[in-house]
């Protein structure tokens, strides 16, 4: 069995950061799992700029500042598995992935950094009633659809959700050609970046009407349309103020959620709050030598923040690896 | 000329045409919709009950119990999850007790068997997550769970493999008997056939009217549902049900077939036959009712909500049999629940009913076998890596939740009447049913589809004609 000093799982902007602190403290056998075709994560299909102000003091896009740290990766020989699932990890930091190069692998790690990133929250969770018709996308499906795949899934387009995922498609969608007639959000200030609300809202004329939902979703097969209403301080619907407006795209940017059932598959203890792990001071979980940092502990607004966390967590790991050799 | 033309894919067409194939008989299964199990039979709770719940005496009942005796068998040989969990109907009221009774005699006279009224605390023992309010339940250890999909699917493969042929988009809009044939109008021409079997789910009444002036009303009863993720899928380990009411069972709560927790119906009387829609009445009445008979259950791991309409007859009786007025017309009518759990039977009886019109000759080369899609994640390590080597598309996870491959996906897409859509391939190998809610697979299902079927993105569909995923590329309307 393969035996590694830290195993980082996910190769996102999290485990870079973390994989080249790491390195830095003097660490020789680290490896980088990660599940797609590239290293960059979620970073890749973000084309828009607005990454690495505070790290670089530069304007980079999403795949710009994730090549500054994959160069880094390569200059350093740090090894790192593409196309690789890990499907099984346990409390004594044995990892067991899969893929077509390796077919079923068991590794064994001294310590091992969580980077897994997050997931966008489905529209199930959200209990909006109506048929469950095509053209229906969370904000970052419809991303990756549109940027690295170059489709559209509509013309006129509805987002429901004002974080920044969801003003960074309402731009985007009207850049590629498609009508954004509004952006509606449940709470009474959008939850995305300012510069976001003026660059990619105001600057097209798209509306942002607060306080508002969608209430229900027309069309059986395909959507034809929503319902909007207004909520009120309490949150609920106000029935004098439902409007339908036809669309045949609805964009959901609704939160984000920690993804965490490899944590949970090996026994780290989560904070319900956050979705994500109970950590202490030094990033490290329940489980003694298993880190976790990035977007999979709490969601984090900026990259920038992210790498910054994943650096001192990457750290701590070298730290706990070199006390304990 | 067909021998037996079927109108309707779902359970009961399925089961009936699988039955019917074991003759030497022509039959077509006519459907409306673009696969298999697009109806009633999709979107249900996924059931196999005991058979205390309907009237003794009634063919509810004896199919009921039919049904669920031959479910394991079926299950075995056509390779479909099954599992005898089990289930309980919890009384909060001592003034209640006789209704539990009355369930326990009713069900001893359908000939269920081990039924047992307990007491609190051995439903306690049995089920913690119950509400402390309990005062006694019934328990029917013969009650299971199915994937009602791949149960389906199951029959209409083997049917097919015994060489039923299957029409898709293909809709029944009218039919004449002209001498001893029926003559089909459908919107893909027209088709001939010396027998028809109704088993068109919510439609049947308006298919038996095309030929039969009998009586026969199919009120479409709206059941909403909300899904679990697996987290909360250990919450109970048995169907928990209310006590029954005027509209049926009542919300009930359960393990699925996957690991998920389920919670519902509800049963509202509709008159749209399509109007699978939820309701915000629905849904914020089953994050309260559910919490009736089960404590705690967690709300916010709620991964999607859906409808389905039962096909309810106004006598809420199964209407199965060939019509007085119109000689080989053969309905199949008012399966409502327990038609899910009946079906095995229902399909023998439908076929018998067929074959006594027709006296057909056996095909001797039935074969009543089918093979599932395979699932690496039940092989040992060491025949996955096996697997991988031979076919490395096992290896390529399309669905990070329910973690399903390429290879997976692939079968379900080249294997006999296979997924055409996404919702095709989701109710075929789960992929997009997981907690992202297809988040992070679609584009990758979307391409394979694409791949295997040999059409542009564009033309993917999530389900029906007009379910398009994308409507055109970057730029295309500048």
């Amino acid at each position: 069995m393969l035996i590694y000093d830290i195993v980082i799982i996910g190769g996102g902007p999290a485990g870079l950061a973390a994989a080249l602190a790491a390195k830095e403290k003097g660490i020789e056998q680290i490896l980088i799992l990660e599940r797609d075709c590239e290293l960059g994560g979620i970073l890749n299909q973000c084309i828009h700029s607005g990454f690495g102000l505070h790290i670089f003091e530069e304007e980079l896009t999403g795949p710009e500042y994730a090549l500054r740290y994959i160069e880094k990766i390569e200059a350093f020989k740090i090894e790192y598995r593409l196309n690789t699932m890990v499907v099984d990890i346990c409390a004594d930091k044995r990892v067991t992935t899969m893929s077509q190069a390796d077919g079923m692998c068991v590794l064994q790690a001294k310590a091992i950094v969580l980077a897994m990133g997050c997931r966008e929250r489905p529209r199930g969770t959200l209990h909006i009633p109506g048929f469950r018709p095509a053209g229906i996308y969370s904000a970052g499906t419809a991303q990756k659809l549109v940027n690295m795949n170059g489709f559209m899934p509509g013309k006129e387009v509805v987002i429901l959700g004002s974080g920044d995922i969801g003003l960074i498609m309402a731009r985007r969608m009207t850049l590629e050609g498609a009508k954004v007639k509004v952006v509606a959000e449940l709470m009474a200030k959008s939850g995305g970046l300012q510069r976001n609300i003026v660059q990619c809202l105001e600057d097209y004329g798209i509306p942002l009407r607060l306080q508002t939902t969608v209430v229900e979703i027309h069309g059986k097969e395909h959507i034809t349309g929503v319902t909007l209403a207004c909520v009120d301080e309490a949150g609920r619907v106000i029935d004098s103020t439902r409007e339908y407006v036809s669309c045949d795209t609805l964009l959901l940017s609704v939160g984000l959620i920690p993804e965490n059932e490899l944590s949970l598959k090996m026994g780290v203890k989560l904070d319900m709050r956050t979705n994500g792990p109970v950590l202490n001071d030094k990033y490290e979980t329940n489980i003694s030598g298993v880190f976790a940092c990035g977007n999979v502990h709490h969601v984090h607004d900026l990259v920038d923040d992210v790498s910054k966390e994943a650096e001192k967590a990457g750290t701590y790991a070298a730290m706990y690896v070199k006390g304990g050799a | 000329m067909y021998d037996v033309i079927v109108i309707g894919a779902g359970i009961s067409g399925s089961t009936t045409a699988r039955e019917l194939s074991r003759y030497q008989l022509k039959i077509c299964v006519v459907e409306k919709a673009e696969d298999v199990c697009c109806g009633t039979s999709k979107a249900n709770s996924g059931i196999v009950h005991a058979g205390y719940d309907a009237r003794a005496g009634s063919l509810m009942a004896k199919l009921n119990v039919q049904g669920n005796q031959m479910m394991e068998a079926a299950s075995k040989e056509l390779d479909f999850p099954f599992e005898r969990i089990g289930s309980l109907v919890i009384c909060c009221a001592k003034a209640d007790i006789p209704v539990l009774q009355r369930l326990y005699a009713q069900g001893k006279a359908n000939g269920v068997q081990g039924l047992e009224i307990l007491g609190k605390e051995a439903v306690m023992a049995m089920e913690p997550n119950i509400t402390a309010e309990v005062v006694a339940a019934l328990y029917a250890p013969t009650a299971g769970i199915v994937c009602p999909f791949t149960m389906n699917i199951a029959y209409a493969e083997n049917a097919f493999e015994n060489g039923v042929e299957f029409r898709f988009h293909t809709e029944v809009k009218k039919i004449q008997k002209v001498e001893d044939l029926f003559e089909i109008e459908t919107t893909k021409g027209l088709l001939q056939a010396k027998c028809v079997v109704n088993a068109a789910g919510v439609y049947a009444d308006r298919i038996h009217h095309m030929l039969s002036a009998e009586p026969m009303r199919i009120t479409p009863r709206r059941g909403e549902y909300l899904l679990l993720d697996k987290t909360a899928g250990a919450h109970v380990s048995k169907t928990i049900f209310a006590l029954p009411g005027k509209f049926g069972k009542g919300v009930l709560v359960t393990p699925t077939t996957h690991g998920n927790l389920l919670v519902g119906p509800t049963a509202v009387d509709i008159i749209d036959k399509e109007g699978t829609d939820t309701t915000a009445e629905g849904l914020a009445r089953l994050r309260k009712q559910g919490g009736d008979h089960v404590r705690n259950i967690p709300m916010e791991k709620v991964i999607t909500s859906f409808a389905g309409l039962r096909a309810h007859e106004d006598g809420h009786e199964f209407m199965i049999a060939a019509a007085k007025d119109c000689e080989n017309l053969i309905d199949c009518g008012g399966i409502a629940s327990p038609g899910l759990s009946s079906a095995p039977a229902i399909g023998k009886m439908v076929a018998e009913i067929v074959v006594e019109k027709l006296s057909p000759r056996f095909n001797t080369q039935f074969y009543g076998r089918r093979k599932g899609i395979l699932s690496p994640a039940r092989l040992s390590y060491a025949d996955r890596d096996t697997l991988i080597r031979e076919n490395p598309m096992y290896s390529n996870i399309v669905c990070r939740c329910e973690m399903i491959s390429e290879g997976e996906v692939v079968d379900a897409i080249r294997r006999s009447l296979g997924a055409t859509t996404l919702d095709g391939i989701k109710r075929r190998v789960r992929v997009g049913s997981g907690r992202c809610q297809a988040g992070f697979c679609t584009p990758k299902t979307m391409e394979i589809l694409s791949r295997e079927l040999g059409v542009r993105m564009e033309e993917i569909k999530k389900s029906g004609s007009d379910a398009q995923m994308i409507l055109g590329k970057n730029k295309e309307w500048l």
